[in-house]
């Protein structure tokens, strides 16, 4: 029996550099940075002070404030994107749907509502646990309303509920929904990942573990991956979500196909809490998988969207792409990592970078690695350094690495 | 003072629940005409609480099903 293929249909994005994707593409192909100095909170005594904040966010374009005191940020993001990937993919009347039974939502988040505990805390403290902790605080919070929100606000009835795997969450959700269709549980699913992350605990916690880069004096500069002077990722947020169809009922209804998704592989390292295994031999296993899942020869991929967070770990990233592509990454394989300008979404990465993949495969045109002058003599590959450029490219790859040594590699065709 | 309780009840329920005030009267019932659930009570009980500087005790929330039950119970224990 063939597989059920899998088309991407319609996409959602809430990034530092935009508010839609057109939006966060234009910023892409402008090689512009969304990094900048924290606004949200007071940065005083912590040792990094910038980060990727969505600029200018209303939820109430999308639904009324009643619902907006219902939901953490992270929530809000997800909802959004969710009404943003219905309208791209011509699914904005309700009619046009397919049976909402057969329609499902996998969106997860890394950390989820941080933002709410955080300040419900502090409530409890000061007026003590009958005034000081909201009805809403539990349904805020937990990462799984995320798809629970969306399924609510547009009547999806099928499968809903939240993976999360660290930064690999909006990868794993994606491939994991695309696996949902294929064997028949959904014909449409909304997946991906969100994340609202930018409060003290979230800056707090990873600055503890020395993973921020803390080039404060410099935001625009301070995601460079692959370069020699990095240090540390520079933490964003905001949501990416695409809306999955089986091909044959997306062809069926007329739907716009963007691209398709061909390939899916998740594994784990078992090698350490939070560093890659040495020579990345886990992300190897992993993109192989990949490659085999979409029956497709390394020699035939033109561009990775690397998970490229500007870390050490860039050049493990790159070992394990020379050991999977051999003398094609040498020359013809483009890869680049649209951190350096959007920063890292944790679990919204995986999402964002899906799209922004699909939309490199529909368009002809490779996103940059900004900051790129000086690179690590480790990483040698083409990074497509600095700035946009066209490319007949008709399979592109997305990698996605988590905490806790959990890998996820999507391959994309170009429809 | 009732009209002056019955006001500042309406606006906290506006401001909770999302509705015009134009919509609010002592005859509406929060679950039935103003959209509320049970979390969306909760909350606003919370929020009559802080602004009256009352405590309502959880078993006689049940009994507040309209505008006019929460005026006529805040105002009685005002008094």
């Amino acid at each position: 029996m063939t597989r059920r293929r899998i088309a991407v249909t319609g996409t959602g994005v809430i990034s530092p550099l935009g508010l839609t994707m057109n939006e966060t593409w234009s910023g892409l192909m402008e090689g512009r940075s969304g990094i900048g100095p924290i606004t949200r909170f007071d940065t005083t005594d912590f040792g990094t002070t910038i980060a990727g904040e969505v600029r200018d966010f209303d939820p109430t374009v999308y639904f009324s404030k009643k619902y907006v005191r219902q939901m953490d940020l992270f929530i809000q993001y997800a909802v959004a994107c969710s009404f943003q990937a219905l309208e791209s993919a011509g699914l904005s009347d309700e009619a046009s749907r397919p049976d909402p039974e057969r329609c499902g939502v996998f969106v997860g988040a890394g950390l989820g509502g941080i933002i709410t505990i955080e300040k419900t805390h502090d409530s409890l403290r000061a007026k003590g646990p009958r005034r000081g902790v909201s009805p809403y605080f539990v349904p805020a919070i937990i990462v799984n309303l995320a798809a629970g929100q969306i399924s609510l606000f547009h009547g999806l009835k099928g499968p809903n509920f939240s993976h999360t795997s660290a930064c690999s969450t909006g990868a794993h959700s994606v491939g994991e929904a695309a696996r949902t269709i294929e064997r028949g549980d959904a014909d449409l699913m909304i997946a991906g990942g969100t994340e609202a992350t930018i409060s003290p605990l979230g800056v707090g916690g990873f600055n503890a573990a020395r993973a921020l880069s803390t080039r404060n004096d410099d935001p625009a500069g301070a995601s460079r991956p692959f370069s020699k002077d990095r240090d540390g990722f520079v933490m964003g947020e905001g949501c990416g979500v695409m809306v999955l169809e089986g091909w044959d009922t997306a062809k069926a209804r007329g739907a716009n196909i963007i691209a398709e998704l061909v390939g899916y592989a998740a594994n784990a390292d078992a090698h350490h809490i939070t560093a890659p295994s040495p020579n990345g031999e886990g992300a190897q296993r992993c993109m192989k998988l990949a490659l085999k899942d979409a029956g497709i020869e390394p020699s035939q991929v033109g561009y990775i969207n690397a998970h490229g967070t500007s870390t050490l770990a860039d050049t493990i990233e790159t070992r394990a792409i020379k050991g999977v592509f051999g003398a094609h990454a040498e020359s013809g394989l483009a890869v680049s990592s649209t951190k350096s300008m959007h920063g890292h979404l944790l679990g919204a990465a995986g999402g964002i970078e899906a799209a922004i993949c699909c939309e490199a495969l529909r368009l002809g045109r490779l996103p940059p690695t900004i900051n790129l002058h000086d690179p690590d003599p480790e990483c040698d590959l083409d990074y497509v350094a600095n700035t946009a450029r066209d490319a007949d490219v008709e399979y592109a790859l997305s990698n996605s690495f988590g905490f806790g040594g959990t890998n996820a590699s999507l391959v994309f065709r170009r429809a | 003072m009732s009209a002056e309780v019955e006001s500042q009840i309406i606006e906290i329920i506006c401001e909770q629940l999302d509705v015009e005030a134009s919509d609010v009267d002592t005859s509406k019932s929060f679950m039935d005409d103003l959209g509320a659930d049970s979390l969306a009570i909760v909350e606003l009980v919370l929020a009559l609480e802080e602004k009256f500087d009352v405590k309502i005790p959880d078993d006689e929330v049940d009994g507040l099903q309209t505008v006019g039950h929460a005026v006529s119970y805040i105002t009685q224990r005002l008094g």
